[in-house]
């Protein structure tokens, strides 16, 4: 006798996983490859400033709002640090997901309880309902908004709720929950060479690359 | 013989006062998540019920589920009601062998056709019948021709549930559970490797007080089997608070700390163990200090590995993951390439106009 729970369960851990891990790992390096290789033209003038410190300057600090914004747009920004931080803190503190990491790469650290974990989830979906809120309601955001946009939030939110909902047993077959949890995030991985979620990665390229454009007219980036 | 009420007498018999056979009852009710207010219910029928014919077939086994059954403390009230059933064929316990055991089988199943209960134990090797056989009669045959005359059939043990151990990659012999062959008949699965005794004799007391109890969507009675160990686990607020045993002999081990890390199968495995217990209520495996294995749901010995956690993939990932490093390599270097000959290609195609060219071919 079959368990389906448990044969998509292992499915999940098993094949479904190897092929998401090849699709995300040979996806992120195709595209990191792609850009860095194909390059910028060179630039023959000499520079004003200093580009490279600008550029790695900059790196860091477009993670700060500039004054003013948060005020201008409060659900943007504020939204955006709660999911990034609550969906960070769930998936690298919850300790099932170390675990992950030990087996893979042989390093470990702290774990956070139950309470830390479960309120940051709850934290970055209820921030993702109002990113996925502004977008629908704003008119300028909505006309800006395509279907890769709302793609990526609901499979970056997929994860969140399937995985409180199986720790918690809220609904369904327990061992279901944990298949469709791991399932969630396998079609996160396929998905993020392909979508925005890219810039996950491409970020530090591209603050950089606007840094040092800052960096050579000499301007403060 | 076989159809006289015998629990009472067996009591005297044994020493057991009404009072505790009436405490027996009640948490038996309590374990079958009954009402209170059934236990006189269970226990006039264990009482008033006549003894029915019980053939057990061993198949592809260990003795594990029997050992097991036999092994609960002698004289418990388990024990008398295992006794309360008239075992008339068990080819580990009973003292008769050969054609006159297979004779003993036969006669019971002649005198109470259509009423006996048939227990399994072991898969059933299908690929090749003369894989596992008993007198010189295949396991398969033996099972159809005594499942026919049963009243209801009790699968008892993964193997006999699920397929168990032979069942598990590669199957060398085709080992299928009992419900893959026998259509037709009420089966009750009580999956363990081995059961819990007290679950294998509580399932045969609600056959005897109330018939077939309720069954999850696995076939196994969802008095014993509807939580999971993991929600009823004593040692489940350190995995709430995230403190676990990294090893087997570190401080986390020592404090009794979550078993998740080192590979408990708990959060997706059903069963009584962790507040029935084991040896009269003395202790369970992850009370000793060992992770689940996960034995009572199917294919549990191709969950990935027993010492492996949950959340860790079962596959060799690391293979896919360097062939994606070296494939991505050279698919990403390679579109870049081409891409970058594009490029140098449309620079040197492009043509020079000035405003005298626009103007002539406008």
């Amino acid at each position: 006798m079959n368990s389906p729970a448990f044969d998509l369960l292992m499915w999940a851990r098993g094949p479904a996983f190897d092929i998401a891990l090849t699709i995300f790992i040979g996806g992120i390096i195709i595209r990191v490859l792609e850009i860095v290789i194909l390059g910028r033209k060179k630039d023959m003038a000499a520079p004003k400033g200093n580009p490279v410190a600008q550029g790695f300057k900059t790196i860091f600090s477009r993670s700060i709002p500039r004054e003013g914004l948060v005020k201008f747009a409060p659900i943007t920004y504020l939204g955006g640090y709660i999911f990034h931080l609550g969906f960070f803190v769930a998936f690298l503190f919850f300790a099932p997901h170390i675990a992950l990491f030990t087996d893979a790469f042989g390093i470990k650290w702290p774990d956070a309880g139950r309470v830390i974990i479960e309120s940051a989830t709850a934290l970055a979906v209820i921030a993702l309902l109002a990113l996925i809120y502004s977008r629908m309601t704003d008119p300028v955001r909505k006309a800006l908004t395509t279907f890769d946009d709302y793609l990526v939030l609901i499979l970056s939110g997929l994860p969140l709720i399937t995985g409180y909902v199986a720790v918690n047993k809220l609904f369904g077959d327990g061992q279901m929950m944990i298949a469709i949890h791991i399932l969630s995030v396998e079609a996160l991985m396929i998905a993020f060479p392909f979508t925005k979620l890219m810039h996950a990665v491409t970020f530090v390229m591209s603050r950089y690359y606007n840094g040092t454009i800052q960096g050579r007219k000499g301007a403060e980036s | 013989m076989a159809n006289t009420p015998m629990l009472a007498e067996m009591m005297k018999t044994h020493g057991i006062s009404r009072r505790a056979f009436m405490k027996y009852c009640a948490s038996l009710t309590s374990l079958m998540a009954l009402s209170p207010a059934l236990a006189p219910r269970v226990a006039e029928a264990l009482e008033n019920a006549p003894r029915p014919s019980v053939i057990w077939l061993s198949f592809q086994e260990c003795t594990g589920c029997t050992e097991a059954i036999t092994r609960s403390h002698a004289p418990t009230i388990e024990d008398l009601i295992f006794n309360a059933v008239s075992l008339d064929y068990h080819h580990t316990l009973q003292a008769a062998s050969g054609h006159a055991a297979e004779e003993a089988r036969e006669h019971a199943m002649k005198q109470h056709y259509g009423k006996y209960i048939l227990i399994v134990d072991g898969s059933i090797p299908i690929k090749d019948p003369g894989y596992s056989c008993i007198a010189g009669i295949s396991n398969l045959d033996m099972l159809k021709e005594t499942a026919a005359g049963a009243a209801a059939i009790v699968s008892v043990g993964t193997c006999a549930a699920y397929g168990g151990v032979g069942h598990a990659d590669p199957n060398p012999t085709g080992a299928v559970a009992v419900s893959e062959i026998i259509k037709d008949k009420p089966i009750i699965n009580v999956p363990g490797c081995p059961p819990i005794p007290v679950v294998m004799t509580g399932v045969l007391a609600h056959f005897l007080s109330f018939g077939i109890p309720e069954l999850d969507e696995l076939g196994r009675p969802k008095a014993f089997y509807g939580n999971s160990i993991h929600d009823r686990c004593y040692r489940r607020p350190f995995y709430d608070k995230g403190q676990f045993a990294e090893g087997f002999d570190d401080e986390g081990a020592r404090e009794g700390w979550c078993l998740y890390k080192l590979g408990c199968k708990g959060p997706t495995t059903k069963s009584a163990c962790a507040t029935v217990k084991w040896n009269n209520g003395v202790s369970f495996p992850i009370e000793a200090g060992h992770p689940c294995l996960g034995c009572t749901e199917p294919d549990f010995w191709d969950n990935g590995g027993f010492y492996k956690p949950l959340s860790v993939p079962a596959g060799d990932y690391r293979d896919a993951g360097l062939a994606a490093v070296a494939g991505g390599a050279a698919l990403g270097a390679a579109s870049a390439l081409l891409a970058k000959a594009g490029k140098t290609k449309a620079a040197q195609a492009h043509e020079t106009v000035d405003a005298h060219d626009l103007e002539k071919s406008s």
